[in-house]
Order: structure tokens, then C-alpha cells, then sequence
């Protein structure tokens, strides 16, 4: 069984982000760590392709530049080979150039039994791209999956609702996009850390993919202002000496809601 | 020409159309549009509401066993080649809205903007903004690439208001030919139960986090909100690491709310946490850690252990 997984690589969410004022996109420069997001669809497609026993994971990742430290975390936690789409006429693509950029790169590696995804990155959180790419591969797909199995080449998913759950079955190849927390990905060891440096990137451009108009040139959206919203100002903020409760009920008595 | 013809999909939990699918019902009629609004399932059980809210119409997408996303974005396709294509399509920022714009996306060839709290529409200008950085900046973006215009709206974006409309007229769409995309079939429906007030609708939330240490902590909280008639909350962390189910989950990613008062417990404040609650009228945060970001935005902060703080305040509640 073939597994491909859609990466992003993003800057460190430990740091506050910013905008380039030129561009106004996100700063995406220096090193980009894989999204934690992903991490999960790297530990399921490990996994399954485990229990078949038998089969490959790749990695397909699209980025202005060719930053490739991400794409060799999820290496490293097993994954074989990765597509990345580098190339500065990227910059400013919308969700639905993204979606046609990664199916693109998909049908590079000449597709899969299964294709995984985050239901959003961290830093974008656009939320759509997974199942569009679906629509541009022509295959169906399972979004907002919390448990996945594969039995006799059929998915098994648990499909997170509004309302609950639904149990969703669907047959091979297919998309699927799963939550945070459906699998504890691993940390990749240091043997997997070494070999990762030799595994090969395949690095093109929307050209050679032949995806075209992209960036800001093929965007149906362009940014017509970036404000500051109003700050939330900080209140009282008081140390425990014991008795910090009574601070408590004395708020919520004067909100009257006790 | 202008907005001449939206249309709402409105999401439906529980029986009846979320009350962010009614935000944007009163949001799109305030832009002076003829509104339309689909469904997926059955019509019939939610056109009085839908109409209470201003629909005169509903278009619902008979599904069957497949997936709502492919089966409403067809059926939604199928009506723009038989000539009435919208303006604009309005979502809600949930599970079927977003699969239901993004397999239109592609089908109509055109982008979507999502995670948004306002939209204006200027002839046929329409630029909706967007909170980033866990609320601090606005961006405001225009489409440029041709309607139909596919928005995402966050929940409590917009005031839902009643016009006490009748029953809306129900257009029953059957789905077309999915092909192999309409593969994926539901095989069963599991509805979690959930008592007490609904997490975004609570007048008072209370949420855990990391801080409670082990599941087993997570009770504190049920027995505070108990007392409070709040709704139980969590942040990301203690969800992905299972102590409650993902309905629990306050964030970017979760539930949005706005209740009168959020009470955090143990969250240090990411952004993906903050973006859920920072509406909250009155926020209390107590955290062991006194550069958390939560008491950025905290009206009442405690520094200090939770494990200390709540069994006091829950017993002080208890005994009044």
C-alpha cells in the first residue's frame, strides 16, 4: 500500500508571526519546522502502510523557497521520498492554486492508494485545501477523520461531526484528512534522523508541473488592507496567597451570575 | 448589478440549523439580496426556523448515505449550469461547510476566502476581513476572480435576528451522478450525548487545560461548571491527548465562544486557544505561570496552583 502525505512547512508557531508589508503574506523565512498537524498524517501513513505490510510513504510540500527541514522531519520519522514544489512565483497562491500545485505533485509520483492531509495547517488555516484536491484528482475523500483502518482495501473511518460521529467506509484509492490527536506521532530516531539527509526531494517548479497562472498572477483574492485589531486590555492579575477563591466569587458576584 | 442573488448553506447539528447558519441568514439579507438557502437532508424539519430568519426558500440536497460535501457542491453545480448561478455563496466555518465550498471551489473554478468575521459588499466589490495572529490583525481581502464569491464565516461573526417569516417553501435536489467521487458512504451515525448547556452557547464557560496535570483532574472542572450551570471546555492539548472528546475543544480548531464569562484553567493562552475565547465578556484565568499569555487578556488572573484554587472555590460555591 502506497501512502501519500501533504506536508507544510511553517514557521516555528513558537514565535509570533508576521506579515511582509510588501506582500502581505506570512513570513516564511528562515527555517520553516514541519507543521505539527502533519506530524499525525506522517505517524497514520507509517502506520498503515506498517500494518499492510507492504509499500511506501511519500511526502508532496509546496514553498516559495527551497526549504526543505520540515520535509526532513517527516523523513525522518520514515517516510521514503518527497516532492517539493519550490518556486518564487508561488508566492501569494490561493487555496485553490495550492489544492491544483500538491494534486499535481501527487500525479508526479504517479498517485496512491491513499492520500492524507491535516484538515488545516497551523499557520493559514484556510481548512479547504485537502478536500479540493480531491475534487481536482477526481477521487472521493474522507474528511475530519479521528480513526482510520484500511480492511480488504477498504477505508475504515470514524468521521468527526457537529452532532458526534459517523462511520464511513470508502474504497481505495482516496483523500483523507485527519485531526489532531487520531495517532501519537514518534520521534524520529537518530538513525532515522541520519538516513533522512540521503533520502531523495525532488525539487520542481509550478512550471514543470505545468500548473499555470499561480502566485499572485493566478489568485482570485488580493489584499485590500491589514489593521491592527483593538488590544484586549489586561486586568487585575493577583498571586495565590490562599485566599486568591474569594477574589473569584467576589468577580463572578459582582457579574451577577452567582 | 451587485449582490442580486446569495445563497446560504446552512449547517444543521441536532435537528435544527446552527445558530452561525442563522448569522449569516441575517447577515445576507441585510446586503439586500435575494437569499436562498441549501441544506443538506431533510428540508422540511428545518424550513420553519430557517424561515422564522428570513429564508423563502430552501434547497435540500436529498444525500442518501454519501458525504454531504460532494453531494451539496454537485447538486449546488448542477443548479449554476441550469442558469441561476448566486453571487456569492455564504458558508458557516463547519465540518460540511467547508467540504461543501471546497469541492465548489473547484467544480466553479473559483478560490475561497475563509475563517472570516465581516464581509461589505461595494457594487460588486466584496471584501471580506479575517483575524490572524490569534485576533491582533485584520486583514481585509477583496476577490478579484469572477462570482460566484465562496466566503467562510466564523461562528457569533454576525447577530442572528428573527423577522418572524413563515415556513420556507422546500425544494427537494436530488444529488447527480458523483461518479467515483461519491464513493465514501456513511454507514452509521453516532450522536454524542452531551447535558447541561451547549459549549457555544453556555452563558458561562469553564475550561482545562495542560495545567490539570492528568485526566482524572478534568472532574474539577465538570463540578465547577455543575455549579456555575456553565458548559465543560478544554484547550487543544488535553483533547488530542484524550482526556475529553474533541466537542470539548475551545480554539481555532474547536468551538468559538462568546459566553459572559470564560473561566480558564490551566491554559497557558496559545493562539489557536485564544482565538476561540477572546470574545468572552469577562475572562478569569488562573495558571501557575505568571508570564502566560492568558493573562494578556484576562479581566481577573490568579497566579497560582489550580489544584489549590478550585477545590476551595468549588467548596466556597458549594456552600452558599
Amino acid at each position: 500500500m502506497n501512502v501519500i502525505v501533504c506536508v507544510k512547512q511553517i514557521p516555528d508557531p513558537a514565535n509570533l508571526g508576521a506579515l511582509d508589508p510588501s506582500s502581505n503574506t506570512l513570513k516564511r523565512e528562515g527555517k520553516l519546522i514541519l507543521d505539527e498537524s502533519d506530524s499525525y498524517g506522517v505517524e497514520m501513513a507509517l502506520q498503515l502502510v506498517a500494518t499492510a505490510g507492504g509499500g511506501e510513504v511519500s511526502l508532496v510540500s509546496m514553498a516559495p523557497n527551497s526549504e526543505t527541514s520540515g520535509l526532513r522531519t517527516a523523513l525522518a520519522m520514515g517516510a521514503a521520498k518527497a516532492v517539493l514544489v519550490s518556486d518564487p512565483a508561488l508566492l501569494g497562491s490561493d487555496a485553490l492554486t495550492t489544492a491544483k500545485i500538491l494534486a499535481a505533485a501527487v500525479t508526479r509520483l504517479g498517485g496512491a492508494d491513499l492520500i492524507i492531509a491535516a484538515t488545516e495547517s497551523s499557520d493559514g488555516y484556510t481548512g479547504t485545501v485537502p478536500e479540493q484536491m480531491a475534487e481536482v484528482l477526481g477521487l472521493p475523500s474522507v474528511t475530519f477523520a479521528k480513526k482510520v483502518s484500511v480492511e480488504g482495501g477498504v477505508l475504515k473511518v470514524d468521521r468527526q461531526t457537529e452532532d458526534g460521529y459517523d462511520e464511513v467506509t470508502c474504497p481505495l484509492p482516496a483523500l483523507i484528512s485527519v485531526t489532531a490527536g487520531v495517532v501519537e506521532p514518534r520521534y524520529p530516531s537518530f538513525k532515522g534522523i541520519m538516513a533522512a539527509k540521503s533520502k531523495p526531494v525532488d525539487e520542481v517548479t509550478a512550471a514543470d508541473l505545468g500548473v499555470t497562472p499561480v502566485g499572485w498572477a493566478g489568485a482570485g483574492q488580493k489584499v485590500s488592507s491589514v489593521t491592527q485589531a483593538e488590544a484586549r486590555a489586561a486586568g487585575e492579575v493577583i498571586e495565590d496567597d490562599g485566599e486568591a477563591f474569594a477574589k473569584i466569587v467576589t468577580f463572578l458576584e459582582g457579574l451577577k451570575v452567582i | 448589478m451587485g449582490m442580486n442573488n446569495i445563497w446560504v448553506f446552512a449547517q444543521v447539528a441536532n435537528g435544527a440549523p446552527t445558530s452561525g447558519s442563522l448569522e449569516l441568514l441575517t447577515k445576507a439579507r441585510s446586503m439586500g439580496a435575494t437569499v436562498s438557502v441549501w441544506v443538506a437532508g431533510d428540508g422540511a424539519a428545518v424550513a420553519g426556523a430557517l424561515g422564522e430568519f428570513g429564508a423563502s426558500k430552501v434547497f435540500a440536497v436529498s444525500y442518501g448515505a454519501n458525504l454531504a460535501g460532494v453531494a451539496v457542491a454537485s447538486a449546488m453545480k448542477a443548479s449554476i449550469d441550469a442558469g441561476q448561478a448566486p453571487d456569492l455563496v455564504m458558508f458557516p466555518q463547519s465540518y460540511e461547510g467547508r467540504d461543501v465550498m471546497a469541492r465548489l471551489s473547484v467544480k466553479v473554478g473559483r478560490t475561497v476566502l475563509t475563517n472570516n468575521v465581516e464581509i461589505v459588499a461595494d457594487g460588486e466589490s466584496v471584501t471580506v476581513t479575517t483575524p490572524i495572529f490569534g485576533g491582533n490583525t485584520l486583514v481585509a481581502t477583496t476577490f478579484t476572480g469572477g462570482t460566484p464569491y465562496l466566503a467562510a464565516f466564523r461562528p457569533k461573526s454576525f447577530v442572528p435576528e428573527s423577522v418572524a417569516g413563515s415556513a420556507a417553501e422546500v425544494v427537494v435536489v436530488n444529488v447527480p451522478d458523483l461518479g467515483v467521487t461519491g464513493a465514501a458512504q456513511v454507514i452509521a451515525v453516532h450522536v454524542e450525548e452531551t447535558t447541561g448547556p451547549k459549549l457555544d452557547e453556555a452563558n458561562i464557560v469553564v475550561s482545562g487545560g495542560r495545567g490539570l496535570g492528568e485526566s482524572a483532574k478534568y472532574e474539577m472542572i465538570e463540578s465547577l461548571a455543575k455549579l456555575l450551570k456553565a458548559a465543560p471546555g478544554a484547550s487543544r492539548a488535553i483533547v488530542d491527548a484524550g482526556w475529553v472528546p474533541y466537542s470539548y475543544q475551545v480554539g481555532q480548531t474547536g468551538k468559538v465562544v462568546k459566553p459572559s464569562v470564560y473561566i480558564a484553567c490551566g491554559i497557558s493562552g496559545a493562539t489557536q486557544h485564544m482565538v476561540g475565547m477572546k470574545g468572552s465578556k469577562n475572562i478569569i484565568a488562573i495558571n501557575k505561570d505568571k508570564e502566560a499569555p492568558i493573562f494578556g487578556i484576562a479581566d481577573l488572573g490568579i497566579v497560582g496552583d489550580l489544584h489549590k484554587v478550585l477545590p476551595k472555590l468549588i467548596e466556597a460555591l458549594q456552600s452558599r
